[in-house]
């Protein structure tokens, strides 16, 4: 047996990671199963309201990697926790508390795939003598001949479509990356679990961020802060129209989000939404619902995946946030080669700076980058 | 293992961790599970028997401590008895010296009594792992009540200065407690002219079974038990005493005290030490725990720490694993994830070169045949891990 055929399975704990783990063990492949170790779930817990004990279903809690432990036992595979918390810190904590307080709406998980995930994965597993790394991700990764390139496409199961996350891997990375779960439907993983034996085939998916306990952004930042020995940037301002009209003052940026309609502080006969946050002059633009669609977008630090980069005008899918449905756009070349501008068909709802937009040709996807 | 993965032969260097039984340990405990089970506390011949097997097990305890039969309370490990002198003995107001190199059992529970009101000194020890008994000496306070020190570092191996110590200790009229869980077995003890007042220890570093040790008391040493119920171990520790593990205790003490005297321990010297020159060998390694001169200190004959210049230690830990070889580095925190090794961060490395560094802990029963596998290994996961690895070039704390 060479070393070129061992694969590192990323392990969280849940039914996705330990079922792709299981397939290709009961598959004859030879397996080890790792954990990241992200973010230390005690750290911040009991401050400012988080949490005093972190709940299942979140990466790195104990529960979690007791399951994944268990799981890999009863495979028959070698486990392992790998320490990733200073760089999960540098490269997703710290750039998502940044990003908030500059009045965008970062994601985090698509920052941690992007630079951390499968980068470190990569190395850890390469630096362990494995050559490939499998992910419980619902995405399909093929090699196209024809255009001598790897191809991310939507899973089977658009219900749990996560390619929206994966838009920054590169050429190398998909190279040596297996989805084992792509053309599987969730209910179908679940039965693969059951058919393997694994106890936590009823398991309930997580949905939070990993280390953001209850989902409360602002408990985060307050607590994240303060350990720091940071304050909080003071960045409140003026709450005006889209004409100029001031209507009040704001608390600071980092309490809204575009498209938010809830907690804006001002009374209105009708219902107001988050236009624009200015992080430079504080300044919030709130308006009608009818205000928030938008023509176009602009997106830059692109990974391109199904092309080596836009030489001319596109007609591509453009999806803006995860719960999003893809809506037709014409996708432009800019002056910064990884810089486009995407313009849609019919406006749309809500564009966000800091969310990512992701480009969809049928079900490849062509490339991705973040709003500005 | 069913996908091959495990290679069959393995070597074993992780013997600070913990050490399998003796062939005889596990053969003197043997009729102390089904034949002779008795509670040594109960008044018939089955217990009788089993009391019979604790009072031998204590006079061999006895000789390994240099101290009185009397003197010595079974437990159920080191982390047993490391709580015990420390929250046995000290109250709000008293003041505690240790050091900041002490195995997690000291510090954690130093930590918690702090939180209770009492007053703390961590001692750092110098760059080589050493403690300098002067700075025992400068933190003595009018109220200094215990000072605890380990006679071996688990890490590095580094043998502290244990008499000085108690030297110190007696002149300020405090206790002393001196962790022994690594030192016991490996270097002789001597109860009285260490002067210490406590003594832990742990079976399964010394090839005895989990979940036993054994501490000594010095007679008159006001030291509250944690446990509290029947008055067994002249009420110093309740509970039914572990009559199997106690008595393999005894056995793996005794076999621990003929290696002090067959020159067993030379001969791991000498493999440790043959061991530690190859894989200093490569380029970008060096040893920790040195002197000004560069050699090490005195320590442990089959300890050795050393780091690997971009290497990550975890990954190394577990390509070694892979190749069947079992070493550690640092210290694993809640999850299994490594931590840096605070003993290594202590002596001053920074945490690159603490994360970058390994531990091999020789058992006393390791062969040439180890060694020569060993230095076949790390070599070639070395460069490998060096080849994929940029390691962030030191960016990552």
């Amino acid at each position: 047996m060479t070393e070129r055929e061992t694969i590192a399975v990323a392990m969280s704990g849940g039914v996705d990671s330990s079922t792709a783990a299981a397939m290709l063990a009961h598959a004859g492949e030879t397996v080890v199963g790792l954990t990241l170790q992200l973010w230390d779930q005690t750290r911040l817990a009991g401050k400012h309201g988080i949490p005093d004990a972190p709940k299942a279903g979140r990466c790195c809690s104990l529960d979690d990697v007791y399951d994944a432990r268990r799981v890999a036992h009863q495979l028959g595979i070698p486990y392992y926790v790998v320490n990733q918390e200073a760089r999960f810190e540098q490269d997703v904590v710290r750039p998502f508390v940044s990003e908030y307080l500059a009045g965008r709406t970062p994601i985090p998980c698509s920052l941690c795939n992007n630079h951390l995930k499968f980068d470190q994965l990569l190395q850890t597993a390469r630096s362990i003598g494995a050559s490939r790394i499998a992910t419980g991700h619902y995405a399909i990764n093929e090699y196209d001949e024809e255009r001598g390139r790897w191809i991310l496409k939507r899973p089977a199961d658009l219900a749990k479509d996560q390619t929206y996350f994966l838009f920054g891997l590169t050429q190398a990375q998909l190279a040596h990356t297996l989805f084992p779960l792509g053309r599987l439907t969730k209910p179908e993983v679940r039965e693969e679990a059951r058919r393997h034996g694994l106890a936590l085939a009823e398991k309930p998916d997580s949905q939070e961020i990993c280390f953001i306990p209850g989902g409360d952004y602002k408990q985060f930042l307050t607590a994240y802060l303060e350990e720091q020995g940071e304050t909080m940037p003071e960045t409140d301002g003026e709450l005006v129209t889209s004409t100029g009209e001031v209507l009040g003052r704001h608390e600071g940026v980092s309490n809204f989000t575009v498209g938010q309609r809830k907690g804006l502080g001002v009374a209105s006969p009708t219902p107001l939404y988050v236009l624009q946050i200015d992080s430079a002059s504080h300044r919030v633009t709130v308006g009608a619902d009818a205000e928030l669609a938008t023509k176009t977008l602009r997106a830059d630090r692109l990974n391109w995946i199904s092309l080596a980069g836009l030489e001319r005008p596109m007609r591509v899918k453009v999806k803006i946030r995860h719960r999003h449905e893809p809506a037709w756009a014409t996708l432009e070349p800019d002056s910064r080669p990884d810089a486009a501008t995407a313009t849609f068909d019919e406006p749309q709802r809500a564009v966000t700076p800091g969310q990512s937009a992701v480009f969809y040709d049928g079900d490849e996807v062509v490339g991705g980058g973040w709003i500005v | 293992m069913q996908n091959g993965l495990q290679p069959t032969a393995r070597v074993y260097m992780d013997a600070n961790a913990t050490t399998p039984l003796l062939p005889e340990v596990v053969e003197a405990m043997h009729p102390y599970w089904m034949e002779f089970f008795g509670n040594a506390s109960s008044i018939h011949l089955d217990g009788q028997r089993a009391r019979t097997a604790v009072d031998h097990a204590r006079e061999v305890l006895a000789e390994l401590f240099q101290c009185h039969e009397a003197e010595v309370v079974f437990n159920s490990g080191g982390t047993e008895g490391d709580n015990t002198a420390l929250v046995g003995l000290l109250r709000r107001g008293d003041h505690l010296i240790t050091t900041s190199i002490e195995h997690s059992a000291v510090l954690q529970t130093a930590h918690r009594l702090a939180d209770r009101g009492v007053e703390v000194t961590f001692v750092d020890p110098l760059p080589s792992g050493l403690m300098d008994p002067a700075t025992i000496r400068q933190a003595i306070r009018p109220h200094t009540r215990l000072i605890s020190v380990m006679l071996a570092n688990n890490e590095t191996g580094v043998l502290q200065p244990v008499e000085e110590i108690g030297r110190i200790a007696a002149e300020a009229g405090a206790f002393f407690h001196i962790d022994a869980v690594q030192g016991a077995g490996k270097v002789p003890l001597d109860v009285r002219r260490i002067g210490c007042h406590l003594l832990s220890i742990s079976a399964h570093k010394m090839h005895g079974p989990k979940g036993v040790g054994a501490m000594f008391v010095r007679r008159g040493t006001p030291v509250e038990s944690l446990l509290v119920g029947g008055s067994h171990e002249r009420r110093r520790r309740a509970g039914t005493e572990n009559v199997p593990g106690i008595v393999g205790l005894g056995k793996a003490a005794e076999l621990a005290m003929r290696s002090l005297e067959d020159g067993a321990w030379d001969r791991v010297a000498a493999l440790r030490d043959r061991l530690e020159t190859g894989l200093l060998r490569l380029h970008g390694t060096g040893l920790n725990g040195t002197g000004g001169d560069g050699k090490p200190v005195a320590r442990a004959a089959n300890t050795t720490n050393l780091w690997f210049d971009q290497v990550e230690g975890e990954a190394l830990v577990i390509a070694l694993d892979l190749k069947g070889v079992a070493v550690s580095g640092g210290s694993a925190c809640h999850s299994g994830a490594t931590e840096p090794s605070h003993v290594l961060l202590a002596m001053g490395l920074d945490k690159t070169r603490a994360r970058a560094s390994l531990r091999f802990s020789l058992l006393k029963t390791a062969t040439d045949a180890d060694v020569d596998h060993v230095l076949r290994v790390v070599p070639e996961a070395v460069e490998k891990l060096r080849a994929v690895s940029p390691v962030a070039a030191g960016t990552l704390g």
